[in-house]
């Protein structure tokens, strides 16, 4: 977990301090400087309108962890009320509302992105909303089973008999319990939303150029497959380190709150 | 078991409705009126004109009548026509694009299954060896991994750098000449790459599965005492332990096909196979609404379909259920 904490933290200050640290503007054009390949003046290359590749990957992290902690908000929003409501509810809104949630888990996730990208523009926050539209099933499972089990503990019933309405005993007593496990969903959400993004800015129905985004230096490379090979090379780790780092992260947290649950 | 069969299924239909409804909200989500849209601006289209275009497309009924008609039409198989230049059967265009589909996602499970289970078992055999300890860092990276950058990456590796597999296609170009034992090898090599880069996220989560699914069994009490009465080592552990481990992976195979189907779009794009996800991604390029809202509806039916599956195969195999059902 310690690693995941790390590469997470690197990652995030990489993005934030981009506009200082890229070397060279993001989205400058030098027709002279088309596709060279890494060197100590540009450390992964350059693309095809001679933009450095670096600082465009700088760039794509701001983009990438943006969508991907946006999205993930959105999708703990929907989820959290979704599942209190269901789990504290019980009965026939829970039925419901699990109903509702089963349906749309039937779309293969990434069709449901598709298709609904297909009726809007691809623009970042599209994706950002879309995503979030799209994940907020795991979250609204995880939360609803959290609150049955938390319903039936002692505190809860004392602060029923003693009166306390509905909507202050989810928010000050059962939500801040069941933050666990949401935390966890809530960063491995981060790594599957930045996969997400990037496929879709790979697809072209992403983030798209000028603006960078690891997927959309990827689209250069597969277009240039035959000689930039830096091109596919290193928005391609950057992505996999990224979503390694979230996911070990995750897994960490994970491991950390589960024997907890388990007293 | 039957019975079993028959609520599963019945149970499946208000999942159908609810895809519908869902799938017709969605295609209204889209600005602007298919009539309105092509003749807003055209000074030969009178308001008139449009008008009654939105009545033959029965656009001016309300929304729950359009839904009505479009189910009734839906039942039929009828999807419409493309929107694209050569209006054919939405149907048709996804009927020939399929096979391709299906046979990369099945050759896929086959993979994950031929590879993922050994794995497991053996990293739960040995566990906390270096072979477990690599195994782990696999899964990891399997998990993160994009997986149009690992097509890229061994596209360049093997395609065009060593000149080993083709890199797009299903087919190369001297197909027809081929002789019979030529096509299906050349075939093989086109599928080589897309297959192995589909099933890479699905192997990675598999052989985790089995090998916690195989941990779990072998701490059980009923493998200490087959062991404690004399049970040769071997048999112990691939007869008992392997078939009750292997029991929840049907489920777990069943779960992945959104997953592989939905994957299939950048798998297909970036392989330039002719199937349902390149089909797709076609369709959403060109705003081609009915083949977008088409092949959404088959991908939740398959998917249905899959789960359907892995759960009567789970129900077979398990004889705990097959025999209370028979009760």
């Amino acid at each position: 977990m310690t690693i995941g904490g790390l590469i997470v933290a690197v990652v995030a200050l990489l993005a934030l301090l981009a506009p200082w640290i890229a070397p060279y503007d993001p989205t400058s054009i030098h027709v002279q400087d088309i596709l060279l390949a890494p060197s100590w003046q540009h450390w992964c290359g350059t693309d095809t309108l001679g933009r450095d590749v670096f600082s465009r990957m700088l760039f794509g992290a701001r983009v990438s962890l943006a969508v991907g902690l946006v999205a993930v908000g959105i999708s703990l929003i929907i989820g959290l009320i979704l599942g209190a409501v269901a789990g504290f509810a019980g009965g026939r809104t829970d039925a419901m509302l699990m109903r509702t949630t089963d349906m749309v888990l039937c779309f293969p996730t990434f069709f449901l992105i598709l298709a609904v990208i297909a009726f809007l523009e691809p623009s970042i926050w599209n994706i950002m909303i879309v995503i979030g539209l799209t994940s907020w099933m795991g979250v609204a499972r995880l939360v609803r089973a959290e609150f049955l089990s938390l319903r039936q503990r002692e505190f809860v019933m004392a602060a029923q008999g003693l009166g306390v309405s509905p909507l202050r005993m989810m928010w000050r007593y059962l939500l801040p319990n069941a933050m666990g496990p949401v935390l966890v969903s809530a960063v491995l959400g981060v790594a599957g939303a930045v996969l997400v993004e990037s496929g879709l800015s790979f697809l072209g129905l992403g983030v798209q150029p000028p603006d960078p985004s690891w997927g959309n230096i990827l689209t250069e490379g597969k277009d240039n497959i035959q000689i930039a090979w830096w091109l596919s090379l290193y928005p391609g780790l950057a992505i996999l380190i990224t979503v390694l780092g979230y996911n070990l992260l995750g897994e960490g947290l994970r491991d950390i709150f589960d024997p907890k649950m388990q007293q | 078991m039957k019975q079993y069969l028959m609520r599963r299924m019945l149970g499946m239909i208000p999942l159908l409705l609810g895809i519908t409804v869902i799938s017709f909200g969605m295609m209204h989500l889209a600005p602007g009126e298919p009539a309105v849209v092509g003749n807003e601006f055209n000074p030969k289209v009178s308001a008139q004109d449009i008008e009654r275009l939105r009545t033959y497309y029965g656009l001016d009924q309300p929304l729950y009548e359009q839904y009505w008609h479009w189910l009734k039409r839906l039942a039929a198989l009828d999807f419409g026509q493309s929107f694209s230049a050569d209006g054919r059967a939405v149907l048709d265009k996804i009927r020939e694009r399929l096979p391709v589909t299906l046979w990369i996602n099945i050759l896929a499970m086959l993979l994950i299954l031929i590879i993922a289970i050994p794995i497991g078992v053996a990293s739960a055999v040995k566990q906390n060896s270096w072979f477990d300890r690599g195994m782990t860092i696999f899964v990891f990276i399997g998990f993160a991994i994009p997986s149009f950058w690992l097509g890229l990456l061994l596209m360049i590796a093997l395609g065009v750098n060593l000149n080993w597999l083709p890199i797009s296609g299903l087919h190369s170009y001297s197909w027809q000449q081929m002789g019979f034992w030529e096509q299906q090898s050349d075939l093989f090599k086109h599928l080589i790459l897309p297959v192995f880069v589909s099933a890479i996220g699905g192997l990675a989560g598999m052989s985790r599965f089995m090998r916690s699914g195989m941990l779990d069994v072998i701490r059980a009490d009923y493998i200490t005492t087959a062991r404690a009465m004399g049970m040769p080592e071997i048999t112990v552990r691939y007869r008992l332990a392997l078939k009750n481990a292997l029991l929840p992976i049907i489920t777990l195979l069943g779960l992945s096909i959104p997953g592989l189907i939905g994957g299939s779009v950048i798998v297909e794009q970036l392989f330039s196979l002719p199937g349902m996800g390149l089909l797709f991604y076609e369709a959403v390029l060109s705003r081609d609404y009915p083949l977008v809202m088409g092949i959404t509806v088959i991908g939740a039916v398959l998917t249905l379909a899959g789960n359907l599956i892995a759960d009567l195969s789970y129900a077979w195999a398990d004889p705990r259920i097959r025999h209370r059902s028979e009760m």
